[in-house]
């Protein structure tokens, strides 16, 4: 099929970066520098993918496929291409691991070589999962993901990380594994794996075996048991990844195979699962509130904003599908640049704990400019992209019921109250005990990563319509689409 | 008029039998060098000897299997010639090769001419034993194959525990070996035949459906062929025997005696006993629930490695004995691809334990293991891919090999199955990468070691055997469609 090596290089080329780094003995920086060239790389195929996306055409929505047979006689194959909103997120993963990479070099980590191999395999299993058109392919690239992640965090985190991972892993694989059985059922029972062809189910338990995976990956509560260990414990930057680009998988999992392969259990679980996603907005809202450091506040606004995403898919409309789409994003950058900016802080000050920061506005003018900027996105005011995106959220939920629609809003005030009081506790109020005057503002480099996601968030926030008129094309037909408009 | 010529042999199929051969010669061969040679030529001139024997019986039976396409009886119906022999016959061989690689620098000092001779016998007997269409070969080969283990394991008598372990092996094995026979005593009583297809045809004129001598002896039969597979509850010599025996040995029986035993028990499920199809489907399944449950909870708590692994193996006849329980050729397909990423993980496994233990001069436990993956880079990558492996996670054959597993398990409409068997695959997550944590992520000083440090002891033949495996055990996730096309000839020599 046309312009399906875009795909396949999209995939690749980080894997081929990983085996590289791991087998060369490149010297620390070299490994890191290899990295991120090789991102770099990928961004730019990102842009040739987009660019080669054609949104006019309603007709066959996913695009730049490519199939060959992986083993014929189940009717697996690897097939890969892209939804018009998948780009969007593959895209958002490009970005993202690039400036992930970028923030490991500036640090510098041990073991080099193995964390940016880890780092390139991890972007090989993101992009894969959001191009995989086979349920098969799919779960590989989806638990590709997680090996990555177990290293990440369990050779490069913080004291408590080997009771992080053992929670992180525990819990997604017991999500994973319900999957795999789903898959096997829904795959064997019809003949082939494949997602455009074929895999639309009426049955309430393979719904539920993938629902499974997706709740704890986002997490949805009460499945977010591993949340808080795991983003206090792994480098700040792999946070960021989790909560940012991780998380975005579980969401796209929900649109994609829940809520668009399977109509019908979606609209007999969708209460449950929409009044779960609340308890998790306001829940993870009032955490945040009460959080002791910026980890944390990060760590559950990422809970409440996983619920306000899913708000926008279950809201199984247009307008709930584009806002979520544009909220992933957001979210993913605004995540991102957040648990960078307070591994940065921590590095300056040795503690991310509010009752020990305080005062860092004072001389450190970029700093403040960054985290003020990010912060006021965050928390939504008009304007910003952030805005856009909860606002059609909260359009399409509506149309469901005004009740969701006040809980979003709600919510909505209480991201003012965590964001005010994360920006303040950090950047205003008297110099904390731990902030001395050797604590100097962001550097060049620095900027150089964190630069990138402000500017891309101020663009989405001129232009929201960039992502929201292009997700699933004008006709709407994203297999599966017709039925919600 | 001699004697000789008034007793009428039947036609011999020697190329049928080529790896067997092969890899007796190259015993004898052995034997030969233990007394002819002066002990130093002796070491390196065995360990070339059996190498190369099973590179030929390799090749004899991937021959084998080239021109099998349909299955001939031999030597007047005792063992037959098919592509599901050979396919066996391939990976006992293969893990055969990758063992003498790991036996190379092995600590035992005296016998290593012996040693060799052993497990070219050893692969000898399981070479034969995968084409038995008979009771009598089958009990015959079983012993063949089962004597030469017993020795292997108690042959490194200064090795504290490896004389301990050979002879529980030889006295639970003995034990497994007994019900075997009655077994067939038993089947033969009831339908007067010893070879496979005759019983089923027997069991069908004759009506013996629900014969209670049959039933029995099917029963006992499949007991004997658990205790070799080291299926629960016929286990209990596993966890210590692979302990105490020569890490390459441990590696080898977990690899071949398991195939063996395994692709034995599909072919005398399924031609000899086809009319019980119920009845053994049921019997597997609850063997399998066993085995899942006991394995992987006994491998918790393990802190020495051999015996997690041990327990892994039980869990992991757990897994394979599913697609047989099946009873479908899809089953029949998944077992057979199955067992060639299973093995090739195993022997590199055991390869990476029998390293450190040399490096370290005493047994690998989770805590002296640690820090392998950052000292050791190589050995530390392989034994990470193969705990991804048997944890059935993607990149790994062991990930399609369960996959299949399950698919197959499915698609005899045992959805059940399926979830016990992703319960039990999230169990064993728990230690296998438990074992991951302590090659990355605990530091040796953590626990109390100083670093290995220095040169990496030169292990160049273990090394190219780990790194075979490693190939066989990556390659096998990617090359889906050719393995299963190999399985899938093989598994149509059977009629399901």
């Amino acid at each position: 099929m046309a312009n399906g090596w875009l795909t396949d290089t999209l995939i690749l080329l980080p894997l081929g970066g990983a085996i590289f780094i791991a087998i060369s003995p490149l010297p620390r920086l070299a490994a890191g520098l290899v990295a991120l060239a090789v991102s770099l790389v990928e961004i730019a195929f990102w842009g040739g993918a987009l660019s080669a996306f054609d949104y006019r055409t309603g007709a066959g929505a996913v695009q730049l496929q490519d199939t060959t047979t992986w083993f014929g006689d189940l009717g697996i194959s690897y097939h890969v291409g892209f939804t018009g909103f998948a780009i969007w997120l593959v895209g958002l993963s490009a970005v993202g691991m690039t400036a992930a990479i970028a923030y490991a070099v500036w640090v510098g980590r041990q073991h080099a070589r193995a964390y940016f191999a880890s780092m390139l395999l991890l972007t090989t299993g993101l992009v894969g999962v959001f191009a995989a058109q086979d349920y098969l392919v799919f779960y590989v690239f989806w638990e590709a993901m997680l090996i990555p992640l177990y290293v990440l965090v369990g050779v490069w985190g913080g004291p408590g990380r080997l009771r992080a991972t053992l929670m992180f892993f525990i819990y997604t694989m017991a999500g994973s594994l319900l999957m795999l059985a789903s898959i096997i059922v829904l795959g064997v029972s019809q003949g082939s794996f494949d997602m455009v062809t074929a895999g639309y189910s009426n049955s309430d338990w393979i719904f539920l075996g993938f629902v499974a995976a997706f709740v704890v990956k986002a997490p949805i509560f009460p499945f977010h048991g591993w949340l808080p260990d795991t983003y206090r414990e792994a480098p700040a930057e792999i946070s960021g990844v989790l909560s940012g680009l991780v998380s975005k998988a579980a969401a796209y999992g929900f649109l994609y195979i829940a809520v668009l392969h399977f109509p019908r259990p979606t609209h007999d679980f969708r209460t449950p699962i929409l009044v779960l996603a609340a308890i998790g907005l306001i829940y993870g809202s009032l955490l945040a509130f009460r959080a002791p450091d910026i980890r944390g506040v990060v760590a559950y606004s990422s809970l409440a904003q996983m619920g306000l995403i899913t708000f926008g898919l279950f809201a199984t409309n247009i307008a709930g599908f584009n806002g979520a789409v544009l909220q992933m994003v957001n979210h993913g950058l605004i995540s991102l640049g957040m648990f960078m900016l307070a591994g940065l802080v921590e590095l300056r000050a040795g503690t991310g704990r509010f009752d020990r920061l305080g005062g860092m506005a004072k001389g450190r003018p970029v700093l403040a400019t960054v985290l003020m900027t990010l912060g006021i996105i965050a928390l939504a005011v008009p304007g910003s992209s952030n805005f856009a995106g909860e606002f059609m959220i909260l359009t399409g939920v509506f149309k469901s019921g005004w009740g969701w629609s006040v809980v979003g809003a709600i919510a909505i005030v209480l991201a003012a109250m965590y964001m005010l009081r994360l920006i303040s506790a950090v950047l205003h109020k008297s110099r904390g005990s731990a902030v001395s005057d050797s604590a100097r503002d962001l550097r060049l480099g620095e900027l150089a990563f964190l630069a990138p996601i402000v500017v891309l968030l101020i663009f989405f926030s001129a232009w929201p319509a960039a992502i929201t008129d292009h997700t699933f094309g004008q006709n709407g037909q994203t297999p599966g689409l017709v039925r919600f408009r | 008029m001699t004697l000789a010529s008034s007793i009428r042999t039947p036609h011999v199929d020697w190329f049928a039998m080529s790896p067997a051969l092969v890899l007796l010669g190259a015993s004898a061969a052995c034997l030969l060098i233990a007394v002819l040679f002066r002990p130093r030529a002796r070491r390196y001139l065995s360990a070339w000897v059996t190498g190369g024997a099973f590179v030929g019986a390799f090749v004899a039976a991937a021959l084998l299997y080239d021109r099998s396409g349909h299955p001939t009886g031999v030597i007047a119906d005792e063992i037959v010639r098919d592509r599901l022999g050979a396919l066996a016959a391939i990976v006992v061989c293969g893990a055969g090769l990758a063992t003498v690689g790991v036996s190379w620098r092995t600590r035992l000092q005296t016998h290593r001419a012996e040693y060799y001779a052993l497990l070219a016998a050893a692969a000898g007997g399981m070479c034969f034993l995968v084409t038995a269409t008979n009771l009598i070969t089958l009990f015959l080969s079983l012993e063949w194959f089962s004597i030469c283990l017993y020795v292997l394991c108690a042959i490194d008598v200064e090795l504290e525990g490896s004389l301990e372990a050979g002879l529980k092996y030889l006295v639970v094995g003995g034990f497994g070996s007994a019900f075997l026979l009655f077994g067939s005593a038993l089947v033969y009583g009831a339908t007067g035949q010893v070879g496979f297809a005759q019983i089923a045809q027997a069991t069908a004129t004759l009506g013996l459906k629900h014969d209670a001598f049959l039933v029995a002896g099917l029963a006992m039969i499949l007991a004997g062929l658990a205790f070799k597979a080291s299926a629960a509850p016929f286990h209990m010599w596993t966890p210590d025997v692979y302990e105490g025996a020569p890490t390459p040995v441990t590696g080898f029986m977990a690899a071949a005696t398991k195939t063996t035993a395994l692709v034995l028990t599909l072919r005398i499920l399924t031609t000899a006993f086809p009319q019980e199809k119920q009845l053994w489907t049921i019997a597997l399944a609850v063997i399998v629930c066993v085995s899942l449950a006991i394995g992987n909870l006994g491998a918790l708590v393990q802190r020495n490695v051999k015996r997690m692994l041990a327990y892994s193996s039980i869990s992991h006849a757990g897994f394979m004995l599913m697609p047989i329980a099946a009873g479908n050729a899809l089953g029949g397909r998944a077992l057979l691809y199955y067992l060639i990423p299973y093995s090739a993980m195993s022997v590199a496994s055991f390869a990476v334990v029998a390293a450190r233990e040399r490096e370290l001069g005493v047994p690998v436990t989770f805590d002296n293991i640690a820090g392998l993956g950052w000292e050791r880079p190589f050995l530390g990558a392989a034994l990470w891919a193969c705990m991804l492996g048997f944890a059935g996670l993607p990149l790994t054959g062991g990930f399609v090999g369960k996959f299949y597993a399950f698919s197959a398990v499915y698609d005899h409409g045992w959805v059940w199955l399926v979830i016990v068997g992703a319960v039990a695959t999230a169990v064993s997550l728990y230690y296998y990468f438990g074992l991951v944590r302590a090659l990355y992520m605990r530091a040796p000083a953590a626990v109390g070691l100083a670093p290995a440090g220095g040169q990496p002891p030169r292990e160049a033949a273990l090394q190219t055997a780990v790194f075979g495996c490693l190939v066989v055990t990556v390659g096998s996730f990617f090359a889906v469609e050719p393995l299963i096309r190999l399985a899938k000839m093989a598994a149509s020599s059977l009629s399901f």
